[in-house]
């Protein structure tokens, strides 16, 4: 089974644009990633730019709204993410345990979900759905 | 909150492999590291429910099993205790053998992993006690978890698995990574001992075995963790290619009712194209290694070649059909020829496809093979000879012991009597 580690790092939802971790904090993360990859278990991660450079598109009453970012509202926002392959709920929240977070940090587990969760009437909605990615993903 | 036993069962997945080889880059006894290790487990399983789980689980499974091996050694030794100059050097031995191990739990290196791998594929053992030490010893599979997936009760897995180890210590096989040409040889046994786990899982029939298909996953991991330790070795990479180009398809190779859908006429759209993209990076990489000739990487580049077509008519069937001429050079085998032929008769047409096949008819290691009679109607009826397709779809019928595959055919044979 596949996991999402989503990363809400503190305070990153008012971090101005052009925020980068140190050096000491980024290699840090990279002996963590270097031990996800090593036990086989890493399948993807990324990090993200802070949110005053994104922006929120906001639906209403079938209106579009965009806000630019930071987001006043928001008190946590996503900073980056893994995905792993694990056996278990509990296995992933192991891994998420051993990452080197800073004080008040949050990393939330989430599984990933497989087409066979859904039931028949909703895979049949849904056919075609990894097509999606199917252009990007390979190249002859 | 999760239970804490499950909890613990996920350290234990997570940092068994380490553990056992740390403590058997000491004691040179895989069976013997294990035993220890799963002692620590033990003491991890006694004492965790009631004081919380610790700060740092691996340390304190570290300290646990270090405690335990020196306890060994002290009762290994008791009985020549009677004279004071052995009881100095058992002392002396034990607090040599406590700093070792300090030194190496402290600092696992990879290469102690590698070694444990290689022990555990070593080809002075049958393939199944290979397999079960590996499942055992790196995937940190309990012994019921592995008899649950190969479907064999869990006494013979344990005696399996006992008669291993004893047979690796009784051969006194070393601990340490083969060079040279030794290599070679012995990463052919950890592939072959990997690829057969996958295949274990890739082969099982429905979701509900789902200990058997997260076999599947259990030879990825280790076909990942393989490419990190031995980076350089080209097989390495073309079989993890291998493997995620073929897991790529699962969820497009049952029906809803759990019947086979043969490649062709699997719903592409299912196929999970991020995984795909991880083969052909792996496949990549084997070829930039100078390995595109391998024997796995040869087989990944036919995956690669379906992986890559949109539609069944875009696939490249002459280049399939070049990869297997080169497969078969490397290693000849009746059933590569027989894929061989199938890939001609979509390339050339089906008269040159059954004028291939019937080349390979007088195999006898096809004899009672029922793919050969069923890809034989199958061109047969294509070239619209229906009798002789018949008379052949129903001799494959009869050879198949499978029930999903007989189905399939029967379902064949009617859809075309209609």
């Amino acid at each position: 089974m596949r996991f999402m580690m989503i990363v809400i790092p503190k305070g990153y939802e008012s971090a101005p644009p052009g925020t980068i971790p140190s050096a000491e904090a980024v290699a840090k993360m990279m002996e963590y990633n270097r031990s996800l990859q090593k036990a086989g278990v890493l399948l993807a991660l990324d990090g993200l730019l802070p949110p005053s450079t994104g922006a929120r598109i906001s639906y209403t009453g079938g209106k579009a709204t965009v806000t630019d970012g930071p987001f006043a509202e928001a008190k946590e926002v996503i900073g980056g993410y893994w995905i792993i392959q694990v056996r278990s709920r509990e296995e992933a929240i192991e891994w998420a345990r051993r990452a080197p977070m800073g004080n008040n940090e949050i990393i939330e587990v989430r599984q990933i979900q497989e087409m066979s969760d859904f039931p028949e009437d909703v895979q049949k909605a849904a056919e075609g759905f990894e097509n999606l990615t199917k252009t990007s993903a390979v190249k002859a | 909150m999760s239970n804490i036993h499950q909890t613990i069962e996920a350290v234990w997945k997570i940092e068994s492999t380490r553990l056992i080889a740390g403590i058997a880059r000491v004691t040179r006894d895989v069976g013997l590291a294990e035993e220890l290790a799963q002692d620590a487990l033990v003491a991890a399983l006694e004492q965790w429910p009631e004081e919380g789980i610790p700060e740092k689980p691996a340390a304190w499974l570290m300290t646990a099993a270090k405690r335990r091996a020196i306890d060994y050694l002290r009762r290994g030794q008791m009985l020549d205790q009677k004279h004071g100059e052995i009881a100095r050097e058992v002392e002396f031995q034990q607090q040599r053998l406590s700093e070792a191990l300090d030194i190496a739990l402290d600092q696992v290196i990879d290469d102690d992993v590698l070694r444990l791998i290689f022990t555990a594929c070593h080809p002075v053992l049958a393939i199944e006690g290979r397999v079960a030490l590996t499942l055992r010893l790196i995937c940190g599979l309990t012994t019921v978890e592995i008899a649950r997936a190969f479907l064999v009760p869990e006494k013979t897995l344990g005696q399996r698995i006992f008669r291993a180890k004893r047979t690796l210590s009784e051969a006194h096989v070393p601990f340490e990574t083969p060079r040279g040409d030794e290599l070679r040889r012995r990463v052919e046994s950890v592939l072959s001992v990997v690829y057969l786990i996958f295949n274990e899982g890739y082969t099982a029939t429905s979701g509900e075995e789902w200990m058997r298909v997260a076999l599947c996953d259990d030879a990825l991991r280790l076909g990942r963790i393989l490419v990190e330790l031995l980076p350089g070795e080209s097989e390495v990479h073309g079989l993890l290619a291998l493997m995620e180009l073929q897991a790529s398809r699962t969820a497009a190779r049952r029906g809803r009712d759990g019947q086979a859908i043969l490649l062709l006429e699997q719903d592409r759209s299912l196929w999970d194209y991020a995984q795909i993209r991880r083969g052909i990076t792996a496949l990549d990489q084997a070829k930039k290694l100078g390995g595109g000739a391998g024997n796995y990487a040869l087989q990944a580049a036919i995956a690669a070649c379906h992986a890559r077509a949109r539609t069944p008519q875009e696939t490249n069937w002459e280049q399939i059909v070049l990869l297997y001429d080169a497969l078969l050079q490397i290693s000849p085998s009746p059933i590569v020829a027989l894929n061989r032929a199938v890939a001609v008769g979509m390339e050339r047409g089906p008269a040159a496809g059954l004028a291939e096949l019937d080349t390979l008819s007088a195999e006898p290691a096809l004899a009672g093979y029922h793919l050969l009679p069923s890809i034989r109607g199958d061109l047969l009826l294509k070239l619209g000879r229906f009798t002789e397709a018949r008379e052949e779809i129903q001799r494959a019928i009869d050879m198949t012991q499978n029930s999903r595959e007989k189905e399939l055919l029967m379902d064949r044979l009617e859809r075309f009597s209609l």
